[in-house]
């Protein structure tokens, strides 16, 4: 064939086909070429510094013992020095002196966000919102009182108050009274209140002890909120006549706060207890 | 005798001038363009316009009020243009500046073309300033095509040699000059020469080093030819009342050889001598005579050639001249420029942007506030009966120190701020952030949402600086 080439000098490789369709010699590129073999070159460079083959047992470690995992470790290294220093102090002060240094609380509020989400938010909210049958955090209401040391216990030991189911003590028209005067804010203006012993744990003014946990009747927040579709003189009634956490009572209220003391360590607990009285309502 | 005198010289200096023609040709990338280099009205113009790019160059060692005078400090997030300091808060006027500065290149195309890229574009400086070195190094374009083509011996690599060092030079002290805007200009000096520069500031030296290097000493036109969109976005830009350096073929065709011996007055050619001269000089290597065109950047160098053979030779100038293709073509006047359109259309968005601007610098306030209310809960019932609501404020203070800075709020009847006397440091140059509660009785509140404005106060340099934000006080259903 390429003796006798019909098309000289155009550079073709001299397969001819059907007189004049031609395959051409032309080289890519000058600079497609050199990219090309940079390309080769990196490949190659790259399965020798980073972990590229595998072998029977593993893989190719790389000449410069690069991995993923230890780069991660790298990285968590240096987040947990930088907290270190925030770390160490939180550790010897108490969750109340926490709270009184301004850049160490804010730094805690910032920490302890994760904690509070992962094990306070399912049933308080993210935003200490409370839920359905789960106290608000945010208000200034506390069962057990709300200053840093009494929530710090609350999170550790856990709570469960216990009110008796008084369906069983007391009338119908009783219970309608009493929790009418509840309702009204007021409920020592029904005799009942002094006479039936309600006073034993709510107080003569109703407004409650913290030591028993026992609520304020007096201020329009009410642990157990009205369900759906209930009104709230509806909730109240229930709440006396099943009681809370009364075991010979099937529809009593249930309220279990949980300890967190074995779970949590004594440092992220103080965090918690330092970003709740935060919330807006620490006393 | 002396007109016969006069003849021959003029004689002269044509055969001169069609002897160096045979190096001129048009442009086709494959070689390098060695311009030759002219004197003129035009280029002193050139001259004048690049020397606006000192700026560049000396710019960041000016001081104000004890720092750099301009300096986009990247890092601290903060631009410091004179006595301003500009935060990305106030980002939205960089916007209308660059609006303004786009329409300034629009209106400047419509109305006389790439003028722009022929007397201020820094590629073209640079490049200009590259072949200056190259020709007092090199020579002439005639010996600089010999050196090319001549053996490597000493003479040959001494003298590259030093023109590469010295493109080098420039080119490093291109990319620290760019780099000191960003960086402050004495610090790049010592950190650079004790190596504690950050690797950000090398690798932009670096880059601005060798795009100078590739850009101005190797690619020169090509960049313009190929990579720069500008130039070729022009020809939308341009109209037929736009003045661009245009060749009178009207005047100059038939072009024709001088002839010996034919006088003036019988000659049967147009102006046009086919000196090739305008080539000569072309940076970009094109034939100006073959009308308007993408290599034509309207450095109007080939005006200042073409000018010169024309008074050699005892023809009137401005063969080649600034004119609009109207003009050339329908002899019609060139129009006033309030009665064009694409005038008032520029003028009006480029008003309103610096209208904008002015605006953005005369209300910079000095503190800022946002203010970010609570989504969980929105808003809670407390022990007492109010409704308490929470907060989180950024007060963004925009002077050069801390300041400490009150909280206020307005809104709703009997509104409470907690904890209004605690002061906030808020930190200079930075969001300060801090947590509020406002309670308000409930029976105060007549509607769900009620508005409420904050406002942060603070002392600076004994005057009292302040900043508000509205936003809203939630409450129950009602």
């Amino acid at each position: 064939m390429a003796d006798n080439n019909p098309f000289p000098g155009e550079n073709n490789t001299g397969h001819i086909w059907d007189d004049n369709i031609r395959e051409l010699s032309n080289p890519p590129p000058r600079w497609w070429m050199i990219a090309f073999w940079a390309s080769v070159i990196w490949w190659i460079a790259y399965g020798v510094l980073y972990p590229m083959w595998p072998t029977l047992d593993g893989n190719t470690k790389g000449v410069m013992g690069w991995s993923q995992m230890q780069e991660y470790k790298q990285g968590v290294d240096e987040v947990t020095a930088v907290r270190a220093q925030y770390e160490t102090q939180i550790e010897g002060l108490s969750a109340s002196e926490i709270l009184a240094m301004p850049g160490l609380s804010d730094y805690t509020v910032a920490s302890a966000k994760v904690l509070f989400g992962d094990n306070c938010a399912p049933c308080h909210g993210g935003g200490g919102q409370g839920g359905p049958g789960y106290p608000v955090l945010a208000d200034d209401d506390w069962l057990y009182g709300g200053n840093i040391d009494n929530i710090q216990q609350t999170v550790t030991m856990g709570r469960k108050g216990i009110m008796t189911a008084h369906g069983k003590i007391l009338s119908d028209t009783e219970i309608d009274s009493l929790a009418k005067a509840i309702e009204a804010g007021n409920p020592s203006s029904d005799p009942n209140f002094t006479q039936k012993g309600c006073i034993a744990c709510h107080g003569m003014d109703g407004k409650g002890m913290a030591v028993l946990g026992s609520a304020n009747l007096t201020d329009g927040i009410y642990r157990f909120m009205p369900a759906d579709g209930e009104t709230l003189l509806d909730s109240i009634k229930n709440t006396i006549k099943y009681g809370v956490n009364d075991v010979t009572e099937p529809k009593t209220r249930e309220a279990v706060m949980p300890a967190f003391g074995d779970r949590l360590s004594k440092d992220d607990i103080k965090k918690l207890a330092v970003y709740v009285h935060k919330f807006g309502g620490g006393q | 005798m002396s007109e016969t005198k006069n003849v021959a010289s003029r004689q002269q200096s044509v055969d001169d001038l069609y002897e160096e023609s045979v190096h001129w040709h048009l442009n086709t990338g494959d070689e390098t363009i060695h311009a030759k280099r002219m004197g003129g009205y035009w280029r002193n113009i050139k001259w004048l316009a690049a020397s606006s790019w000192i700026i560049f160059f000396v710019g960041p060692y000016f001081q104000w009020d004890g720092r750099q005078a301009v300096l986009f400090d990247i890092p601290n997030r903060q631009f410091h243009i004179l006595g301003v300091t500009i935060l990305p808060q106030d980002f939205w006027m960089l916007s209308l500046a660059l609006l303004f500065l786009a329409l300034l290149l629009a209106v400047v195309t419509a109305l006389a073309g790439r003028i722009y890229c022929g007397f201020f574009c820094f590629q073209t400086i640079w490049t200009d300033a590259f072949t200056w070195l190259e020709e007092k190094l090199e020579g002439s374009p005639q010996k600089r095509r010999k050196l090319e083509k001549a053996s490597l011996d000493f003479r040959k690599v001494r003298i590259k040699t030093t023109k590469h060092l010295l493109w080098l030079a420039i080119s490093v002290l291109t990319g620290i000059s760019f780099v000191a805007w960003f960086y402050g200009a004495f610090e790049i000096w010592r950190d650079f020469f004790t190596l504690k520069a950050s690797p950000v500031a090398y690798g932009f030296i670096a880059m601005f080093t060798a795009g100078t290097y590739v850009l101005a000493g190797f690619m020169r036109e090509q960049a313009c030819f190929w990579l720069c969109p500008y130039a070729r976005i022009q020809g939308v830009m341009i109209d037929q009342t736009t003045i661009v350096p245009t060749y009178d073929y009207h005047r100059g065709e038939p072009r024709g050889r001088i002839k010996k011996g034919v006088s003036e007055e019988e000659r049967t050619t147009g102006d046009c001598v086919d000196c090739k001269q305008c080539i000569a000089v072309c940076p970009t290597g094109v034939d100006i005579r073959h009308g308007q065109q993408e290599g034509c950047i309207m450095c109007a160098l080939c005006i200042d050639a073409c000018d010169e053979v024309m008074e050699k030779i005892g023809r009137p100038t401005g063969l080649i001249r600034f004119e609009s293709f109207e003009s050339m073509e329908a002899n019609k006047k060139p129009q006033p420029l309030y009665k064009r359109p694409r005038v008032w259309v520029y003028s009006a968005i480029m008003s309103l942007a610096l209208v904008g601007i002015a605006y953005g610098l005369t209300s910079l306030a000095p503190l800022e506030l946002k203010v970010i209310h609570a989504r969980q809960p929105l808003f809670v019932l407390q022990s007492d009966g109010s409704i308490q609501n929470k907060y989180t404020l950024k007060i963004l203070n925009k002077m050069g120190e801390d300041i400490q800075a009150t909280i206020s709020a307005t809104g709703p009847e009997g509104l409470i701020l907690v904890d209004a006397d605690q002061v906030t440091t808020a930190r200079h140059g930075k969001v300060t952030p801090r947590t509020v509660f406002v309670k308000v009785p409930k029976q105060n509140l007549t509607q769900e949402t009620t508005p409420i404005v904050f406002t942060v106060q603070g002392e600076y340099n004994n005057q009292v600086l302040s900043g508000d934000r509205k936003s809203v006080f939630i409450g129950p259903r009602l």
